[in-house]
């Protein structure tokens, strides 16, 4: 079982010495140490033998990233492409909280994730589970972005915006959308009990409304007016609902709607993106690396990829903020049309802390269902 | 003989006992697969539903848990929601199968319409879950077939804003769908085991029509009509995928909350809570098994 976690390069020197009887099985002849052990590309000797191990590996395992979430569709046969190497895609629908629960139930197996990507709440919860990688651009990326030591590293983040079809009419403000015109249109991406893009989606009208980030009283009511009214609807939304016409007003990440806005604009319509004034919610997903990742030098090689201008660059043509985007600016990196394409913030988005994520779960996990699920 | 054997060779003897017993047991070892099966599917998971319902977070016994669910109104509407729809769905069910059933068993034995039905029915009683979710949403859906038709000519119709089947309502339609083919399948039998002696034995009698069904119809087809009642209520009540993949808000019945109470990624994470909820269904499931399993014995009575 334990051989499993080791790259294969070093598995026969392990068994070598651990059939000497010696307890030290670290290094290799270039001084590398076992990849499920290792915290840099340093410790493989370089990029160069950080790519060697992974291809020897041969396969790297992902779990609940949707093609078309934040455009990993880019993100995965971009790192396929350059290295050659397999991704299993596993469960691109599942929650954060799925990821969490396949490691543990799959610990051990190959089929195990290498890598997560993780909102802040089980990211919290979770840390005993990580195992600590810093990327070569460690030390570009600002502080309050990454563990000190190197658990996790912040990688895309966006705004919580309201998309919707512009023949409904335009959307000044969030009263709007509890007109007749919008009757059975409006859809929150995900219950705010369980995803965390309507969690804040609940969050930006709260704030809208007199609300702060950790008290969702007014969003709730809002949302219990609005399906009081008939226009809220209890459909899941996804670029599919959206292409069909089902949900044609949807509360979700504005970078999860830039690609919708391109596919309106090529079918002749319009798809309009409205963020309510002063109340910018962000938030940044979380990239880290499973302790027990059947795939260790695949996913510490994922990681590279991610946060390397290719990957970030990927991110931002996705619509949302990479956390290198500062750092590529100012190198020339940067994909300048992407970039351009970026809608300029009006202000400073909120981010919540744990403790008001805390407050806002109790009093959803309380009141949401009696505000719009029971009639 | 036994004795002989013993008196001349106790080798043999023991080896004689051995053989009866395994002549008589022997029977039981073609079920060790199904234990073994029923152990890891059935057994195991329900003893850690019930073990960890009694757990804090931390593994200590516990009642917190148990008591945050009846505390939270979210979970006790949930639990009754998924009561009343299992209740409504059954009822209807159990009543338009009945009929249906008896419809058919009147017809032809071998005839064209009863075997469509029949093979129909195996379809369409496992034909819940996403696909027959998909069939609604395209028909009367926000934008579905029907819908768009009665938004053009009756825009203010039932037809034409169609929220109720995102609610209580639309899971009662949409659940009568498995429901009823299920109820044909298994009440036919029951139908077609009504002996036409026994009429003709009430007719002979000088009893009526309504003697008949009142005397002896209905009596003999009792235990087995509620028997089946109380199957399409399990079935109803542990349905989970055609609510999940039709509403997504608001966890409106038990097994979509037990779902968020597993997977939520914004705190609301809770294995305890799920196999507190689970428990609240295992014991209602075991109580309407227990009545089934009684009412059964009665049915077998007859179907001999």
């Amino acid at each position: 079982m334990k051989l499993k976690k080791l790259s294969g390069s070093v598995t026969a020197l392990v068994l070598a010495v651990g059939m000497t009887g010696s307890a030290f099985v670290a290094t290799t002849a270039q001084g590398a140490v076992k990849a499920s052990a290792a915290t840099s590309a340093a410790d493989f000797g370089g990029m160069k033998g950080l790519v060697a191990a992974c291809q020897k590996e041969g396969a790297l395992n992902i779990i609940a990233d949707p093609h078309d979430w934040a455009n990993y569709g880019e993100i995965i046969t971009g790192f396929k492409k350059a290295y050659k190497v397999k991704i299993n895609e596993a469960n691109p629908n599942g929650s954060s909280q799925d990821e969490i629960n396949a490691a543990n139930q799959l610990k051990g197996t190959s089929r195990a994730p290498d890598v997560f990507d993780l909102g802040q709440a089980v990211l919290y919860a979770n840390m005993d589970m990580l195992s600590p990688y810093k990327v070569a651009n460690w030390a570009s990326i600002p502080a309050s972005f990454k563990a000190p030591n190197g658990l996790y590293t912040k990688d895309y983040g966006g705004i919580m915006a309201v998309g919707y079809d512009s023949s409904l009419g335009t959307v000044t403000k969030l009263d709007d959308l509890l007109g007749a015109a919008f009757a059975g249109k409006v859809a929150l991406n995900g219950d705010p009990t369980k995803a965390n893009a309507g969690l804040n989606g609940v969050r930006m009208v709260a704030l809208a409304n007199g609300g702060t980030a950790g008290d969702l009283t007014a969003g709730v009511d809002w949302f219990k007016k609005l399906a009081a009214a008939g226009n809220f609807i209890n459909v899941d939304p996804s670029p599919a609902t959206i292409a069909s016409g089902q949900t044609p007003v949807v509360f979700d990440w504005d970078y999860n709607q830039a690609a919708i806005v391109a596919k309106f604009a090529a079918g002749g319509k319009k798809w309009n993106v409205f963020a309510p004034a002063g109340a910018l919610v962000g938030a940044y997903y979380n990239q880290a690396i499973d302790l027990y990742a059947p795939h260790p030098a695949c996913a510490r090689l994922w990681m590279e990829y991610v946060f390397s201008p290719a990957g970030q660059n990927a991110w931002l043509k996705g619509g949302s903020r990479p956390v290198l985007l500062d750092w590529m600016v100012k190198n020339g990196t940067v994909n300048k049309t992407a970039l351009a394409a970026l809608p300029a913030l009006k202000g400073a988005p909120v981010i919540a802390t744990p403790a008001q994520d805390k407050q806002a779960s109790d009093y959803l996990a309380a009141n949401w269902a009696a505000a719009v699920g029971t009639r | 003989m036994a004795q002989e054997m013993t008196m001349s060779n106790t080798d043999s003897a023991s080896r004689g006992v051995s053989i009866r017993l395994w002549r008589k047991h022997s029977a039981y070892v073609g079920v060790i697969p199904f234990l073994i099966l029923v152990s890891i599917f059935l057994l195991w998971p329900t003893y850690s539903v019930v073990s960890g319902a009694f757990q804090d977070s931390t593994g200590k016994f516990s009642l917190s848990v148990l008591k945050s669910v009846i505390k939270n109104p979210a979970h006790l509407t949930a639990f009754r929601h998924s009561l009343q729809v299992s209740a409504i769905t059954s009822v209807i069910g159990s009543v338009i199968g009945a009929l249906f059933a008896w419809a058919i068993a009147t017809g032809k034995k071998d005839g064209i319409l009863r075997r469509i039905s029949l093979s129909a029915s195996g379809v369409l009683a496992q034909f819940g879950g996403v696909m027959l979710t998909f069939a609604f949403l395209a028909t009367f859906g926000f934008n579905g077939l029907v819908t768009s038709f009665f938004l053009k000519f009756a825009p203010h119709s039932f037809f034409g804003h169609p929220t109720w089947l995102y609610s209580i309502t639309g899971l009662c339609i949409v659940y009568s769908f498995f429901q009823i083919p299920l109820m044909f399948i298994v009440f036919l039998p029951t139908v077609d085991n009504l002996k036409p002696q026994w009429r003709e034995a009430s007719d002979g009698l000088g009893g009526s029509t309504l003697e008949y069904w009142r005397r002896i119809g209905i009596p003999v087809m009792t235990p087995s009509f509620l028997g089946s009642f109380l199957l399409l209520f399990a079935n109803a009540f542990s349905a989970y995928a055609t609510a999940a993949s039709l509403i997504s808000q608001g966890s409106i019945i038990t097994p979509l909350g037990i779902s968020t109470a597993l997977s939520s990624e914004t705190g609301s994470n809770n294995p305890a809570l799920a196999k507190a909820l689970s428990l609240g269904m295992v014991l209602v499931v075991v109580f309407v098994m227990t009545l089934y399993t009684l009412l059964r014995r009665k049915v077998s009575k007859w179907e001999q």
